[in-house]
């Protein structure tokens, strides 16, 4: 098992560096660059001379390996990410102040959507064909087609208009620039809960439907009749034997979730003023902000890869069938 | 020699012996196509530390009589009438067929009294857990013995069954094993709790000749060692022959013929079974004769033809007589029934061909 993850680890740097190399080529494909996206924002005009000292300065007349290497180099050898241009902050200064309630949005959305998707799928596959059934299945599709942002503002209006909740972003106003503390723990804990539902309605409904395939699967089998034929309850039978192997392809699921941490949801986040990385990430690339823009893909590929080997590990985990070699 | 037309009483099986006597169960499936009559009036009698074999084609009902019998049949298949007797083992008898399949008392006698080993020994255990825990799990469901003491039986079932180092491989999975080793593990988890009544649902098909005949011999030591009574399900006849006490013949649902092995194999009634019998492959002199085959296939369940259900496919079909009388179980000889109209009261010496040669009559006329 270990040398079985040192390998894959070996594996994970020069996948890393291709990876790298594809993002800030991909960075560079939109025609101009950030100093071109600013001058047209600019209100007075810009002379070629300033224009170019800019350029010099921020380092954009240097061929686009030259400039791959300054960042590359600063990340590998002083884990330094480059400054924002837009910002004029460092790019990390920037991701980790918004990761900490990314990834608490993130982690709530996951529970929830397992919470409330498991059971449901469960219910749904024993009940087959069932009025139950049928009722989780049309409200698991209005959720899946609902777009997220449109139920964010439908949301957001129903918590305005009739509970007089301050929405959008994730503290009241008294809060924002507070120290934290328990009141503004209680603060973020009220307001996290439409973020989460919004965010994990397609999520429940796409995983009630992958559970309820799954289990429907293998309640089937015949390891399920000769439990029952050997005298096993019901309800211990569904859980001991096809729930557990129902569960399995959830697990390597999860490695889609990592990088969704990062990228995920930045449309929804935006609507709902929520201070993550998704909307970072929109930005920095409509600005052309390429440090920024550049990390922030690197780190989403990071927690793909991670994401993977992590589901992988669980899967040889949980699932003597899975031969690590 | 003039059979003895009897019919039968329905209070034939009321000695000691027998332990489980099915009387006349109905189970249906109903689909929103239609009802499928998979068991239509099934008739068995199994006596104590005796094998009851079940013959047929695809189809005929034989797994879901099996099923019927330990209340497993999966929905929307419902027992529809009759009653499944069995003697338990304190002496009382009960009729399985009015219990509620989720009960406690269907599943005190589920793997503790009676216990099923099903086809496929590839999928009939799971996939995630190791041998051992499902043999622990089925002791410690009937027998009040603590997690090690379960441990140390469950170890000497692996070893009863022939399972070598049965020590190591309780931890093993289902798919670190070969086929015969895999039903040589159900077997062991079936008779865990020493049942009284074994059900073996085809549980040699799936696997290769030579394992074949060790899981037969396995089956019939361990019978022999515990006294258990054995229901048999196959469409070998071959295995019927060297394992069965009592045959029970089956076609569409019912049973059509049944008796002891002898007069089943030497004396077949129906032209079902007689079909059946020469359809076997032999090694004999007539080296280029096509192997016999019964016409026609098992019709389709929606589509049961009318009368005899077994007349479209009948040799010995008679016009006006097996397509609108349905037959009725009489007793040929004693243990011996069958439902054909060849031998009901009317037609009597006429044109039944009785004698211990009828397989042999049949050849000529090919």
């Amino acid at each position: 098992m270990i040398w079985y993850i040192a390998r894959r680890i070996l594996y994970l740097i020069p996948t890393l560096l291709v990876v790298s190399v594809i993002a800030f080529a991909v960075i560079q494909l939109p025609p101009g660059d950030f100093l071109a996206s600013l001058i047209s924002k600019a209100e007075e005009t810009v002379d070629q001379a300033q224009v170019d000292a800019l350029r010099e300065r921020y380092g954009l007349d240097e061929p686009i390996y030259v400039q791959y290497w300054k960042w590359i180099s600063g990340i590998v050898l002083r884990g330094d990410f480059g400054d924002s241009f837009e910002w004029n902050r460092p790019v990390s200064d920037l991701i980790w102040e918004r990761l900490g309630l990314t990834m608490a949005i993130s982690l709530f959305t996951l529970a929830f959507v397992w919470i409330v998707a498991i059971p449901i799928g469960i219910y749904s596959a024993v009940k087959k064909y069932t009025i139950g059934d049928y009722l989780v299945t049309v409200i698991g599709f209005i959720g899946l087609a609902a777009p997220n942002f449109l139920l964010a503002l439908v949301l957001m209006y129903i918590a305005f208009r009739y509970f007089g909740q301050s929405v959008g972003g994730l503290f009241s106003p008294e809060f924002i620039e507070a120290d934290w503390s328990l009141e503004r723990v209680l603060d973020l804990l009220s307001h996290l809960w439409l973020p989460v539902v919004i965010l994990g309605t397609a999520g429940t409904a796409a995983l009630i439907r992958v559970m309820r395939a799954n289990l429907l699967d293998e309640l089937s089998k015949l390891y399920v009749d000769a439990a029952r034929a050997r005298g096993l309850s019901e309800l211990k039978l569904l859980f001991k034997y096809p729930v557990r192997v129902a569960l399995n392809p959830l697990v390597s699921a999860m490695a889609w979730i990592f990088p969704a941490l990062v990228s995920g949801s930045a449309i929804t986040s935006i609507v709902l003023n929520l201070q993550t990385t998704g909307p970072l990430l929109y930005r920095s690339l409509q600005a052309q902000d390429m440090y920024l823009a550049g990390s922030l893909i690197l780190l989403v590929s990071v927690l793909t890869i991670i994401g993977t080997l992590v589901s992988d590990i669980l899967l040889a985990w949980i699932d003597p069938r899975i031969q690590l070699q | 020699m003039q059979p003895i037309h009897t019919r039968l009483d329905d209070n034939d099986a009321q000695d000691d012996e027998v332990l489980l006597d099915v009387k006349d169960v109905k189970t249906h499936f109903f689909t929103d196509e239609g009802v499928v009559k998979a068991v239509d009036g099934v008739n068995l009698s199994l006596k104590r530390g005796q094998t009851l074999c079940v013959v047929g084609e695809s189809g005929c009902g034989k797994s879901v009589t099996a099923r019927s019998i330990l209340r497993i049949v999966p929905p929307p298949g419902e027992i529809v009438s009759g009653a499944i007797n069995f003697r338990q083992r304190d002496g009382g008898t009960i009729d399985l067929a009015t219990l509620n399949p989720k009960g406690r008392e269907i599943r005190r006698i589920r793997g503790g009294e009676i216990s099923m080993i099903f086809q496929e020994p590839m999928s009939s255990l799971s996939p995630v857990h190791t041998i051992g825990s499902q043999i622990i799990e089925a002791i410690q469901l009937h027998l009040p013995v603590s997690k090690g003491e379960a441990r140390k039986q469950a170890v000497s079932m692996l070893d009863l069954v022939g399972i070598p180092r049965p020590g190591e491989q309780l931890d093993a999975y289902s798919f670190e094993l070969s086929g015969g080793m895999r039903q040589r593990a159900m077997i062991a988890i079936a008779l865990a709790c020493e049942p009284q009544l074994l059900i073996a649902d085809e549980p040699t098909t799936a696997l290769d000749v030579t394992t074949q005949a060790n899981i037969l011999d396995l089956i019939r030591d361990l019978q022999q060692a515990s006294g258990m009574s054995v229901l048999f399900i196959t469409h070998d006849l071959g295995v019927v022959a060297e394992i069965a006490d009592e045959v029970v013949v089956m076609y569409l649902g019912r049973d059509v013929e049944s008796g002891d092995v002898d007069s089943i194999f030497h004396d077949p009634k129906h032209p079902y079974t007689r079909a059946l019998l020469q359809s076997i492959p032999r090694y004999d002199s007539r080296q280029s004769r096509k192997l016999y085959s019964i016409k026609g296939t098992v019709p389709h369940p929606f589509d049961r033809p009318s009368g005899c259900p077994f007349h479209p496919r009948c040799d010995d079909f008679i016009a006006g007589t097996c397509n609108t009388i349905d037959p009725a179980r009489q007793l040929i000889s004693p243990g011996h029934s069958v439902r054909c109209l060849l031998y009901a009261d009317a037609n009597a010496g006429e044109q039944v061909p009785v004698n211990s040669a009828g397989t042999q009559d049949m050849d000529m006329s090919n």
